[in-house]
């Protein structure tokens, strides 16, 4: 139902294309080209150095690392969260809903901040923790949690919307037909989402890896063991080495102009597969 | 679902109940004399009212950029279309350091309007600048599909009925527009008042001046003072909501003066 484009005037309507992409010229281009340009100033030699930088490739490792173990966990509990939702009736589901939603409208630095208060060293329980030899913040644990908390939305409201208009009636026609709840599961659920999983995925693992608040928080800044890429990319910009951390940043970069060309795939092949086109919308209750 | 719940109370629930259990440690005036501490109101205030300015200019060009891309085909609508969501994919501590540069003294604009006296970078407009470019999409993305599901006929009709071009955005669409406008209002403002790694570097973080509440909880827990940064926390995320609620209840006063 697209809206019909009713006769203008031609100045005007190029004039209004012309301001609206000047905009986001201004607001999102200039900042991206930006970072190329700052990661290459100094040459290709420079700009090779900054990942030969040990530091730097802990840096890589851990976030690659992060990413492995939170999206994963979030990927699972996206799946595990809409089937509560959508296949089941109960009280509370939109206290539940609200909750999956939370994380979206805190400021990462309180997600960090709340694993401080739990297991920090003046934490609730951090002392017992540290009797045990465990340490939690300052380290890999803290960041994998503090990424955790941030990222948890993402697949579960890719998937919520998509499972309500799908409906359970291909799930109990399965299940007349005596099939197992894992093989219902995964012969005919498991198909009718895959590619909205997969667009969650894609979104969370971005947001993972990017993440800087809520680990900036929790990860005590020691650098070759808990700065993450964002972390380090901090690091060498407060040190003024500016190209190498235009360097860091531009990988950063790439990575998100990857996800959002993957992202843009998705949509325009499998649209009608994909509840919503973008994550800006809260959830329908 | 047994696991959805355990999952949800470990990850979410209870790092919650330490916020909100936290800043009593020293009873209520400890939390009171933290929150009403001048370096904290001034962070809050300047959070909150900045991040109000910028989703306020954001309602204005995001519905301009949303109504460029619904409306007209121009080469490159697509890219452009996907171009949008680079702030949501786009890590905050990478575009931090990128508007820094740019708007420093040095920087490709900064540079530019420093001959004039105007300073950006290190000031509040650098913070409002980093927040207008991070709640951008969440207008757009809100007005797009109500733009694009508009009924062509209804502004045909009020057309043919003679009413001028100003007329049909300002009576006919701008109505049908108002509460997606609302709720990406809300979403931006929400992102933006939390908004850390695109915000302090290009802040300067001088105390009572260009200090952002969540640099503050970082800084409270540098010194240990867990209380203390669990109750600028809190205060933050009492007052979010309360906005957010306050924004709700306008949609809904809107949404019934519309009639249905």
């Amino acid at each position: 139902m697209r809206a019909a484009t009713p006769a203008r005037p031609a100045g005007l309507s190029w004039l209004l294309i012309a301001a609206g992409l000047a905009w986001l010229g201004l607001a999102i281009l200039l900042p991206l080209a930006s970072v190329f340009v700052e990661a290459f100033r100094k040459g290709l030699p420079v700009f090779l150095a900054a990942f030969d930088d040990p530091d730097a490739q802990a840096a890589i490792r851990l976030t690659l690392t992060v990413a492995l173990i939170a999206v994963p966990l979030n990927a699972l509990f996206g799946i595990a969260a809409a089937w509560t939702v959508t296949k089941f009736e109960f009280r509370g589901k939109t206290l539940l809903l609200s909750l999956i939603d939370l994380p979206f409208s805190m400021s990462p630095v309180i997600s960090g901040l709340v694993w401080v208060l739990l297991f920090g060293a003046n934490g609730w329980f951090g002392p017992q923790l540290e009797n045990l030899g465990i340490q939690v913040i300052f380290n890999v644990t803290g960041i994998v949690l503090a990424t955790v908390l941030v990222t948890l939305p993402f697949v579960a409201r890719e998937l919520i919307p998509l499972m309500q208009s799908q409906g359970a009636d291909e799930e109990c026609a399965a299940i007349t037909l005596g099939a197992s709840g894992l093989k219902t599961f995964s012969l005919v659920t498991l198909p009718n989402i895959s590619w909205a999983l997969l667009y969650g995925v894609l979104l969370c693992n971005a947001r993972a890896m990017g993440e800087f608040g809520a680990v900036s928080v929790v990860s005590g800044h020691i650098r070759g063991l808990t700065d993450t890429m964002p972390l380090h990319v901090e690091a060498l910009y407060n040190d003024y080495q500016y190209a190498s951390a235009f360097a860091v940043a531009s990988l950063l970069a790439g990575l998100a102009l990857v996800t959002l060309a993957a992202k843009s795939l998705l949509e325009w092949r499998f649209g009608g597969e994909l509840a919503r086109p973008t994550l800006s919308e809260p959830i329908k209750k | 679902m047994g696991f959805t719940i355990f999952y949800l109370s470990a990850i979410v629930l209870i790092p919650l109940a330490a916020l909100v259990a936290r800043p009593w440690e020293h009873g209520w005036s400890g939390f009171w004399d933290t929150v009403s501490d001048p370096r904290v109101l001034a962070a809050l205030r300047l959070s909150f009212g900045v991040s109000f300015a910028a989703a306020g200019v954001n309602v204005v060009m995001g519905v301009l950029v949303a109504w460029v891309l619904v409306r007209y085909d121009f080469p490159g609508r697509r890219i452009v279309d996907a171009i949008v969501d680079l702030p949501f994919a786009l890590p905050t501590a990478v575009a931090g350091i990128a508007l820094a540069t740019i708007y420093g003294p040095h920087g490709w604009v900064g540079a530019l309007v420093a001959p004039l006296g105007v300073k950006i970078a290190y000031t509040p407009v650098g913070i409002f600048i980093a927040l207008v470019a991070v709640g951008l999409p969440f207008i757009v993305r809100a007005v797009q599909p109500v733009l694009q599901d508009f009924d062509a006929e209804v502004e045909e009709a009020a057309l043919t009925l003679g009413a001028e071009s100003w007329q049909r955005a300002s009576q006919v669409i701008l109505p049908a527009v108002t509460p997606a406008l609302i709720t990406g209002f809300s979403l931006a403002f929400a992102r933006a008042v939390g908004e850390y790694g695109s915000v302090i570097f290009i802040a300067g973080n001088m105390p009572m001046r260009s200090e952002i509440a969540p640099l503050l909880i970082v800084i409270k827990l540098q010194q240990f003072n867990y209380a203390g940064a669990a109750s600028v926390g809190l205060a933050m995320l009492v007052l979010s909501f309360a906005v957010l609620i306050a924004i709700n209840m306008v949609q809904l006063a809107f949404a019934r003066r519309g009639g249905r």
